[in-house]
């Protein structure tokens, strides 16, 4: 039907009636809201912005400040709610973005870089290359080799335990898989729920399996199965979900129902004894006794080949559009957002993540994140998390249901394991 | 309380379309000027156009797109996949089929659990008892309430852990755990409670509107022949609710079919909840979208909606006609 029409009339037809109609009202509005006109100002850089949370959105805005007084360029910050950002990333990309937008690094952003929806950006990197460690070299290219991101911040996954309760119990910090189940059992005996688990958000399951699969098949099968390259039927799959069947008993009773923030409270409260989080489980931490004493060590080995050299740390920084209306300026803005500097004034008023810089200035940092910090700088690879290192409509369509259903039924994961790979394969033809 | 009743019922009944503005008699066409007519064309012509831009070429948009897929990013990529994402949603889609399970169990809860508990309260609060209106506010407060902020009420009600069903019944311990919000045999029903609560209160409104519209001089002479009054309400008032009847079932129809808020707030259609309106969102909704894919469940749920409406509609207008 759409193809019989007249080409010109097709485009403003469809762009004007037919994406607010088929998308929903609203869609249009962001791309409309874009630019805001100071096209030609060569004093001025637009950049869209999803931190509307006001701790994040005042940390990037003193970076713009400072930005401004260092060489006299405005950054015209066009903040948006970041899940509506998020939501909208598509048609916003398409209409009239800004000169630089905020975005995440993995496959989330090596989709639009394919796409031709951003600016590949390897001069920028010519100058901050130096300041940044392999594996964010690695994270910030795209599947054409091209750079198109630079790095902010980031935040590792890890276990998170309370000192006190270890002390108490005489219990230590488990390096291998066998040390960590010998650790369930015996916290599950002292009556202590060994694992605090959340689900009802559906995203937290995601990252129990990338741990998982990560340790016992290493680093390039992980990248190739969330590609859709490796068959979720494979063996080695099947493996990391018999591990996990083998913690399950372990894990928080009633996940499916409990929010990640109820879960935290059970590990704050000391009921129980490990949870499996991003380093935001520290947030939940209000009692500064109690944050205090948090802390946190990395997933334990399962397989001695790959040891503990993969980090899950989601990384968030900054991407050039298609065709950015003063692209001298937006290289030069990308080329600060890459530098230490930058980074302190973000991380002074958003203590809870990390630099990507590796020559950052660590001296204000608290002990968590020292920790996180060494934690990223010395992993060999890096992942982002399910849903940014693999295709978001297959990871919140058919992975989040299909994990929260073998949390409550593990026996029945050969059949799911079928019905993931069918579904994944039709999803990865598509585009 | 009064403007709410009347604000309702229009919803209810079938609204006619917009632009249609009164057609001038033939006689008095002459009087009309220039600027009359084009205003009067203004009026009826831009309603029409939107009417058009947003609810038919969009619903006509929506089922071309069914037989495609197309992630959002430029016209050029969409392709022509026939019968493909049907095909795959029968066959494959996990979801699908408890989903049109679901949106059928809550169109058969809340035509039998509040519907006739509606008429009871409507009954009963049409004797002009005391303190009438304060029973009637009561009732009807949770529909003016929106879906959203029941959904956030009743998890309050329903959590698991701190909610108040398991604390006060001791069930939040590890053993004798009710996980009312996650498990799949106990989550569609804790919602249904939920949105029953609700509907309860909208049928009575409706019921209540139908009762005011009884003739006195029935009853009266009901009461004269002796008739008790279980005989009174079997007899004489259900029989002319009848109108009434057919905008209970009408709306009840459209509210199962229309199912999303609570559930998206309760706990976004996980498994044991999936509805077809969330399984459409949770597609089209994102940054890389599979808008074909959607597409063909909004037109799955656009088939079932004239499955059911179309013939009772014929059929009662055809009735209401013949009357």
């Amino acid at each position: 039907m759409l193809d019989n029409l007249p080409s010109p009339s097709r485009r403003t037809l469809l762009r004007g009636i037919g994406g607010a109609a088929v998308l929903g009202a609203g869609i249009p509005l962001l791309s409309a809201c874009g630019g805001s006109g100071a096209a030609a100002d060569p004093k001025t850089v637009t950049l869209g912005s999803k931190a509307s949370d006001p701790v994040p959105k005042k940390a990037f805005a003193d970076i713009y400040a400072a930005y401004q007084k260092k060489s006299g360029i405005t950054v015209d910050v066009n903040t948006k709610d970041s899940n509506t950002f998020q939501e909208q990333i598509n048609s916003y990309l398409q209409g009239t973005p800004d000169d630089v937008f905020t975005w995440f690094a993995g496959y989330r952003m090596q989709f639009f870089a394919a796409k031709g929806l951003a600016t590949p950006i390897d001069d920028v990197w010519q100058t901050i290359g130096g300041n940044f460690p392999e594996a964010m070299h690695k994270l910030s290219k795209g599947e054409d080799g091209k750079y198109y991101f630079v790095p902010l911040y980031s935040y590792p996954w890890a276990v998170f335990y309370r000192k006190s309760v270890f002390q108490q119990y005489g219990y230590e910090v488990p390096t291998t898989w066998d040390d960590f189940v010998a650790l369930c059992k015996q916290m599950q005996k002292d009556k202590l729920v060994p694992i605090a688990f959340g689900d009802k958000d559906a995203w937290p399951a995601l990252g129990t399996f990338d741990q998982i699969n990560f340790r016992q098949n290493g680093y390039d099968f992980h990248v190739d199965l969330m590609a859709g390259k490796a068959a979720w039927t494979d063996a080695k799959v099947r493996k990391t979900f018999d591990l996990w069947t083998e913690i399950l008993p372990y894990h928080q009773e009633g996940s499916t129902g409990r929010t990640w923030q109820d879960a935290a409270q059970t590990l704050a409260s000391k009921k129980a004894g490990m949870y499996m989080l991003g380093t935001f489980v520290a947030q939940q931490f209000t009692n500064k006794a109690d944050l205090d004493d948090l802390d946190f060590f990395a997933f334990p080995e399962i397989d001695p080949a790959f040891g503990q050299d993969t980090v899950e740390a989601p990384t968030d920084g900054f991407m050039m559009s298609k065709s950015p209306k003063n692209k001298a300026q937006a290289v030069k803005l990308l080329e600060y957002l890459g530098t230490s500097a930058a980074e302190d004034i973000y991380l002074k008023s958003d203590p809870s993540v990390v630099h990507a810089t590796t020559d950052a200035d660590t001296a204000s940092y608290t002990t968590l994140q020292k920790k996180a910090y060494e934690m990223i700088a010395g992993a060999k690879s890096l992942t982002q998390f399910m849903d940014r290192d693999s295709r978001p409509d297959f990871t919140s369509t058919v992975m989040q249901p299909a994990l929260q259903k073998f949390i409550r039924d593990p026996k029945g994961v050969d059949s799911l394991l079928s019905s993931i790979e069918r579904q994944k394969k039709t999803i990865f033809a598509s585009s | 309380m009064s403007t709410q009743i009347t604000e309702e019922i229009p919803e209810a009944a079938t609204v006619p379309p917009p632009g249609a503005a009164p057609k001038a008699v033939h006689g008095h066409r002459r009087l009309l000027t220039r600027r009359d007519r084009l205003t009067l064309g203004l009026m009826a012509g831009l309603p029409t156009i939107l009417h058009i831009a947003l609810v038919w070429v969009t619903a006509l948009a929506s089922i071309a797109l069914a037989f495609t897929t197309w992630d959002g990013i430029g016209f050029d990529s969409i392709q022509w996949v026939g019968l493909q994402n049907f095909k795959e949603l029968f066959e494959q889609n996990p979801q699908f089929w408890p989903a049109v399970q679901h949106n059928v169990i809550w169109f058969a809860v809340l035509i039998v659990i509040p519907t006739p508990l509606g008429l009871f309260l409507a009954v009963q609060l049409d004797k002009k008892i005391r303190f009438s209106r304060v029973y009637q506010t009561a009732f009807f407060l949770p529909v003016v309430m929106s879906m959203a902020v029941i959904g956030f009420v009743w998890q309050l009600i329903y959590n698991p852990d701190t909610g108040l069903i398991n604390s006060v019944i001791g069930a939040n311990e590890p053993g004798k755990y009710i996980d009312w919000i996650g498990d799949p045999d106990l989550n569609l029903w804790a919602i249904l409670i939920a949105a029953s609560w609700r509907h309860a209160g909208y049928m009575m409104i409706l019921y209540l509107a139908g009762l005011k519209g009884v003739d006195p001089s029935l009853r009266e002479a009901s009461a004269l022949d002796g008739a008790s009054e279980w005989q009174t309400f079997k007899n004489v008032i259900f029989p002319t609710l009848r109108p009434t009847n057919t905008v209970v079932l009408v709306v009840t129809i459209i509210e199962a079919l229309r199912a999303f808020d609570l559930v998206y707030v309760f706990n976004g259609g996980a498994e044991g909840t999936e509805l077809l309106s969330i399984l459409v969102t949770s597609n089209i909704i994102g940054e890389s979208s599979r808008i074909g894919y959607g597409s063909a469940i909004a037109v799955v749920l656009l088939l079932i909606s004239l499955v059911v409406i179309v013939p009772y509609l014929v059929a009662t207008f055809r009735k209401e006609r013949r009357a």
